[in-house]
């Protein structure tokens, strides 16, 4: 199936000189929700404003839904809706007035019912006749990603949606954005949190200094760099890891109260059997096990360290 | 064409008018009111008439002039400034619309303004001066020509403004000196003929001639000129518009 976003050997060299892109290249596939990833001043924000319109691009291509976002600029950007990272709104206006404001700006004639839906959608309902200065931050940026949804695209991009968001707001973000990808929206979000990528995202990209450093499914991501750890919790200290279990990759850890063993999470077999056989032969006895997966975050902070 | 578009920034437009038309309306009306108890009433009683029209009456079309420039140039540079400074502009760059249709919403939003106030000043005049017009087409022409071309030289200064302050500079010490040497408050004829040369290069004066000529059929300079004139300075700033839209200046990187 073609993807409703192709990225093909984009460049962008601001004035100053600086390349904030080189050479990328991404596909984005209909209907998924895609994260995109990387460290403070990578890239994302520049690649998303080159998307959608706000920033020209140096070299390179965009096709949206099959339309080039420079020379077909209209038809690509009816289709796509942005919800930028700066909490940008016009603090005199009232809610409802705005998101009418961004329907028509998108070539969308009025109609009420939907832009009620709209903002039913993102509970700010009871809010339609207050002015966005009143509003709080979470509001705020759901007025934004209101405005956003006003023209019925198919795609929307959400940049760093949660900054700033508290924990419980977040889940309802993150209820909401699962909604959207359900009516069929291609969702791209760039995100610091990495918890937000691995609850939501179908496919992780990282870009780091400009470039796109990886795209993968979420789960072979996790299952192709996870690692797994045992960590043993040994009734009585050892000084060092005895002799009879050095063919295990074991360490000590908290003074010697601790076995911890590392194992690659998608091996068959992980050996965790034979290593408790082992620890019952040597007369090492335990009071606990507690087993853990290495998240997203520590691969994303592990590949990000390994780039030049 | 997006023509919801265009109407959405117009219609946006002219709310945030609205919102504050107290303010909007009373500071040219007290202002104009001002001129005309000093100049009209006071001074005027004292003068002579110019070409046959009394001098209350002499002023009217300068004033309206001097307050069409003034608001055509703040309503278009803070209409477009403003999204700029709070980041809003974003939506509009990033919205299927092409440079013409966001020019006909703030542009137009912003002559519609200054010609709603350019009659409300004339309203206003009527209450002090009886005067009558001549050519109440060409007038109206002439005003909404004028309003249309010093928004959209407002518009250039808006994109351009990178601060408040120099939101306020073009104004200050380019147009209102013009305007107040550009013969609103008397005729060209009546300066000392080395300045007369001088006021020519004036563009003000040709657009306060005009608007003149089509109250009371008295001018400086031909109409024709005048209204030529308009049409050069108008075709400069459409000149800069498409620039501006073609480089991003200021508006994309």
């Amino acid at each position: 199936m073609q993807s409703i976003i192709s990225v093909q050997g984009l460049t962008k060299t601001y004035a100053s000189g600086f390349s904030a892109l080189r050479n990328v290249s991404l596909e984005i596939r209909r209907g998924e929700i895609f994260a995109l990833l990387g460290p403070n001043g990578a890239g994302k924000t520049t690649l998303i404003n080159i998307i959608c319109g706000i920033v020209n691009p140096t070299t390179g291509v965009v096709l949206a839904d099959g339309h080039d976002v420079v020379r077909d600029f209209r038809a690509a950007r009816a289709r796509i809706g942005l919800v930028p990272q700066e909490l940008a709104t016009d603090m005199f206006e009232k809610v409802r007035a705005t998101v009418s404001f961004s329907r028509g700006l998108f070539g969308k004639p009025p109609d009420p019912a939907r832009v009620e839906q709209v903002l039913r959608a993102v509970s700010l309902w009871d809010k339609r006749d207050a002015k966005i200065m009143m509003l709080s931050g979470g509001m705020k940026r759901r007025v934004m990603i209101a405005k956003a949804l006003a023209h019925d695209p198919m795609i929307l991009f959400l940049d760093e949606p949660t900054a700033g968001v508290d924990v419980e707001l977040r889940r309802d973000m993150w209820a909401m954005v699962r909604g959207l990808r359900d009516s069929g929206v291609t969702i791209i979000l760039t995100t610091h949190y990495i918890e937000e990528a691995e609850e939501m995202a179908d496919r992780v990209g990282v870009i780091n200094k400009g470039e796109i450093i990886l795209v993968e499914d979420k789960a072979t991501l996790m299952r192709k760099l996870g690692k797994k750890q045992l960590r043993i919790h040994l009734q009585a200290p050892l000084p060092s890891v005895p002799e009879a279990l050095r063919q295990y990759p074991l360490e000590l850890a908290g003074n010697g109260s601790e076995l911890v063993y590392t194992f690659d999470a998608h091996t068959e077999g992980s050996g965790i059997a034979a290593l408790l056989r082992s620890l019952n032969e040597q007369g090492i006895d335990f009071k606990d096990l507690h087993s853990t997966e290495s998240s997203l975050e520590d691969i994303f902070v592990s590949l990000v360290r390994s780039t030049p | 064409m997006n023509l919801h578009a265009i109407r959405a920034i117009y219609a946006f437009e002219l709310s945030r008018w609205f919102r504050t038309l107290g303010q909007s309306i009373a500071s040219p009306v007290i202002s104009t009111s001002l001129y005309f108890v000093v100049f009209g009433a006071a001074i005027g009683s004292r003068m002579g008439t110019i070409d046959g029209v009394s001098y209350g009456a002499f002023i009217i079309p300068g004033l309206v002039m001097l307050n069409l420039l003034t608001e055509s140039i703040s309503n278009a540079s803070f209409g477009i400034y403003m999204p700029k400074f709070s980041g809003t502009i974003y939506e509009v760059l990033s919205a299927p619309v092409s440079a013409i249709e966001v020019v006909l919403g703030y542009v137009g939003a912003a002559a519609t303004k200054s010609v709603l106030l350019g009659l409300l000043i004339l309203v206003t005049a009527r209450v002090f001066v009886p005067y009558q017009i001549e050519h109440p087409l060409l007038m109206l022409g002439f005003l909404v020509l004028t309003a249309i071309t010093f928004s959209l030289f407002g518009f250039i200064i808006g994109v351009w403004a990178d601060g408040f302050e120099k939101l306020q500079v073009i104004p200050l010490v380019v147009v209102t000196p013009l305007t107040f040497l550009g013969g609103s408050f008397y005729s060209i004829s009546m300066l000392p003929p080395v300045w007369q040369t001088i006021a020519l290069f004036n563009p003000v004066v040709y657009l306060i001639s005009g608007f003149r000529w089509s109250f009371y059929g008295i001018s400086d300079i031909g109409v024709g000129i005048s209204l030529g004139m308009i049409l050069v300075f108008m075709a400069g700033c459409l000149a800069v518009i498409a620039w501006i839209f073609r480089t991003g200046y200021r508006l994309k990187s």
